[in-house]
């Protein structure tokens, strides 16, 4: 009996050391027989390792709200594809696009210096439009425009080598285009050109001297290579049905963001350092079993938190707020072991056994802990449910880690404690019971 | 054993007397200080990497887009301005003038938010819906695993740490952002842990002790879990409290009222939520 219970404890420290190793330091494990390389990734490994939110890896957030009424589900999703695009062509393959409510679109992209270029290349309704000298619309780049790319050479002969944008368009706007080259070529020399804008902007104003009936036109003007490509992008990337403003913008900066995790990862070492040497001082050996628990729920937080149960479909990001939900978990896993363990004491003050008090406290505290932490985690889906960006991650961890925590409060710990009362625990001090009558 | 529910009349009074303290401050300073994330505007964050003055950052500033912001140094090197919201390419135009007087690179820039006044608004009627709903959620749990009154007599002791918490930021005039909230929910969904297991305690002891006045049956269950709430309400503190003394700034936003509300929490399950049932619950008494 005694042999059994020293072989599952140092079984189950192992175990739980072993989970804690691998969540903090990695673990590779080679298959002595084929020589394969199993790698277990730590929690921090900065490609497999837990995906860090952009408060800790710095990054933008980037809210536009739709500038019209009542947005159609089908335009916002044009929106969001048009985001997506726009962000390919700039190589921001990391930034995510969502449609939040039903006017808003939120991006975010990891790790950008020049969070105001950004705003600016997406904001941008990117309306294309070819004007006469009137202001009459002739052309709409949605409708009339196929594609576009940048180039670079002459755009005519004996001229110079330039940057250019060239167009290629639809059917139908190899038709508008050769009426309107028609008419414009017969005005008379100042108003016969055909004015290029990009939303409110000028971009271009070529002279019309003939018809032209081809399906391809330049924008050529004093364009850089860099502008004219992000013109070409632009109009690639397709026009908004409606503009949009900026409604919020969060920016932070890769130094900020690395400070933010080194410092609160320190401070939630510390916290929970602290937290296990109150519970060694005040309830001794039971102490010691919470003590064990609380690093088997450390390591299972980090290593659910690090994806490593994404095959449950629990996988998430990690963000600032996160950690404080970790940390406060951590707070609450050891209120489900306190509550217990006050069980236990109030059980051996009314004279029972080590053993039978260590049953009933078990028994007559499940009710507790399980009534209080459900409605922590109706608080905790409720926030996740209607709390955005950053509050999300909080309330992801924090269910995570109430989850957790009731599992190892109750079953860990308990299987601990029974192995202990195997190996002879059962004087009530132990328990951190202060009974004078025990020194006889 | 401590006779909790004596001093009851007193505990609602102190009570009172914090949130009537809260309505005269927020009356005097115009409201509650309620940060960017709800008034809307722009901050600007950035390592100057030398030491600077705050009037010649100003300067820049107001030369750039005819703006006064207010400009504060936190550390030697680091700078935040605040002000009024202003456009991305106005944004853009302060940050590249401050990175080419202090010749800086892209790397200055800590921090840059933006949000529009339509855009708080939201988030202020977001949060009150979530508080709305958890409470209706809890209240109903709660009645099922108990009975109404004790749902009833939780959910007050709930809004009275919330309220109490809103007074203390009104009287200190302690900034409020968007975390607020998820601390505020943290606090809403943390200290109904403590009444819950108080009342856990009587719920028991009053299937036990039939004969025994609820009153005194309350009292009894208070004494027994004391220590459990006390030392919860310890460990909790000790690891949110480390957070708010090592943690940057937007972790010490977050953390200080989830310190000031698990407080609150601790003492309203004792001294609000269980007495409150106890007064609701209290009609059968025999006299």
């Amino acid at each position: 009996m005694k042999a059994k219970s020293i072989l599952g404890l140092v079984v189950t420290i192992l175990l739980i050391a072993l989970l804690l190793f691998t969540a903090i330091f990695g673990l590779t494990i080679t298959n002595p027989i084929t020589g394969e390389k199993y790698y277990f990734p730590k929690a921090l490994d900065e490609n497999y390792g837990v995906k860090r939110g952009l408060d800790l890896v710095g990054g933008s957030i980037i809210s536009f709200e739709a500038d019209t009424d009542n947005p159609s589900a089908q335009d916002m999703n044009a929106v969001s594809a048009v985001m997506r695009n726009r962000l390919d062509s700039q190589g921001y393959y990391d930034a995510t696009v969502a449609i939040r409510g039903t006017d808003t679109v939120v991006i975010e992209i990891p790790s950008i210096s020049n969070p105001e270029d950004a705003v600016q290349m997406l904001g941008a309704t990117a309306k294309l439009t070819f004007r006469d000298s009137d202001g009459n619309v002739l052309m709409e780049g949605g409708t009339d425009v196929k594609s576009a790319a940048y180039r670079y050479g002459q755009t005519s002969e004996n001229g110079n080598m330039q940057h250019y944008v060239e167009l290629s368009l639809t059917p139908e706007g190899t038709k508008k285009f050769t009426e309107a080259t028609t008419t414009i070529s017969q005005k008379a020399s100042g108003s016969n050109y055909i004015a290029i804008y990009l939303d409110e902007e000028m971009i271009s104003q070529p002279q019309v001297s003939e018809p032209i009936s081809q399906d391809t036109c330049i924008i050529s003007g004093s364009f850089t290579e860099a502008s004219a490509s992000a013109l070409a992008n632009q109009i690639q990337s397709g026009q908004l049905p409606f503009g949009l403003k900026e409604s919020e913008l969060r920016s932070i900066g890769p130094t900020l963001g690395d400070k933010a995790l080194e410092t609160s990862l320190l401070a939630a070492g510390i916290g929970i350092l602290l937290v296990m040497i109150f519970m060694l001082l005040f309830y001794r050996v039971s102490g010691l079993v919470a003590v064990i628990a609380l690093s088997g729920y450390i390591s299972l937080v980090i290593l659910t938190v690090s994806g490593y149960f994404s095959f449950l479909g629990v996988s998430g990001t990690l963000t600032l707020p996160g950690i404080a939900g970790i940390v406060l978990s951590v707070g609450m896993a050891v209120d489900a072991n306190i509550v217990i363990f006050e069980r236990i004491k109030e059980e051996l003050r009314a004279g029972k056994t080590a053993r039978a008090a260590v049953d009933s406290g078990f028994r007559n505290a499940l009710t507790a802990i399980i009534d209080s932490n459900v409605t922590t985690i109706i608080a905790a889906i409720v926030l996740g449910m209607f709390g955005t960006g950053t509050i999300k991650g909080f309330a992801w961890t924090l269910a995570i880690g109430i989850v957790i925590s009731m599992i190892t409060a109750v079953f860990v710990t308990k299987y601990i404690m029974k192995l202990f009362l195997n190996l002879g625990l059962k004087k009530p001090s132990a328990f951190g019971v202060k009974v004078a009558k025990e020194v006889q | 054993m401590i006779n909790f529910l004596k001093g009851k009349n007193v505990y609602f009074i102190i009570s009172c007397a914090i949130i009537v303290a809260g309505l005269v401050a927020a009356l005097v300073f115009g409201g509650l200080h309620f940060g960017l994330d709800f008034m809307g505007g722009t901050e600007i964050r950035m390592n100057i990497g030398q030491s600077f003055e705050n009037n010649d950052i100003a300067a820049i500033v107001s030369e750039t887009v005819g703006k006064q912001p207010s400009i504060q140094k936190s550390g030697d090197t680091e700078v935040s301005i605040k002000l009024e919201e202003i456009e991305t390419e106005q944004r853009d135009a302060v940050v590249e003038a401050i990175k080419a007087k202090y010749n800086l690179s892209d790397n200055a820039l800590l921090e840059a938010t933006n949000v529009s006044a339509s855009a708080s608004t939201k988030l202020l009627t977001d949060a009150l819906k979530a508080i709305g709903i958890a409470v209706i959620f809890m209240l109903l749990y709660i009645t099922v695993r108990f009975d109404f009154k004790s749902g009833l007599a939780a959910i007050i002791g709930l809004l009275h740490n919330v309220i109490l918490l809103l007074a203390i930021y009104a009287i200190f005039q302690i900034q409020i952002n968007s975390t607020f909230i998820a601390a505020v929910l943290t606090i809403v969904g943390y200290s109904i842990n403590n009444t819950i297991i108080i009342f856990d305690k009587i719920r028991e002891n009053r299937k036990t002790n039939r004969r025994i006045p609820f009153a005194e049956v309350s009292n009894t269950s208070l004494n027994q879990v004391l220590v459990r709430t006390i030392n919860a309400t310890i460990t909790t503190l000790l690891t949110i409290l480390v957070l708010y003394i090592i943690g940057i700034k937007s972790i010490r936003e977050f953390s200080l009222p989830i310190i000031i509300g698990i407080l609150i929490g601790t003492y309203s399950s004792i001294c609000i939520s269980t007495p409150i049932w106890v007064l609701l619950g209290d009609k059968k008494r025999r006299k």
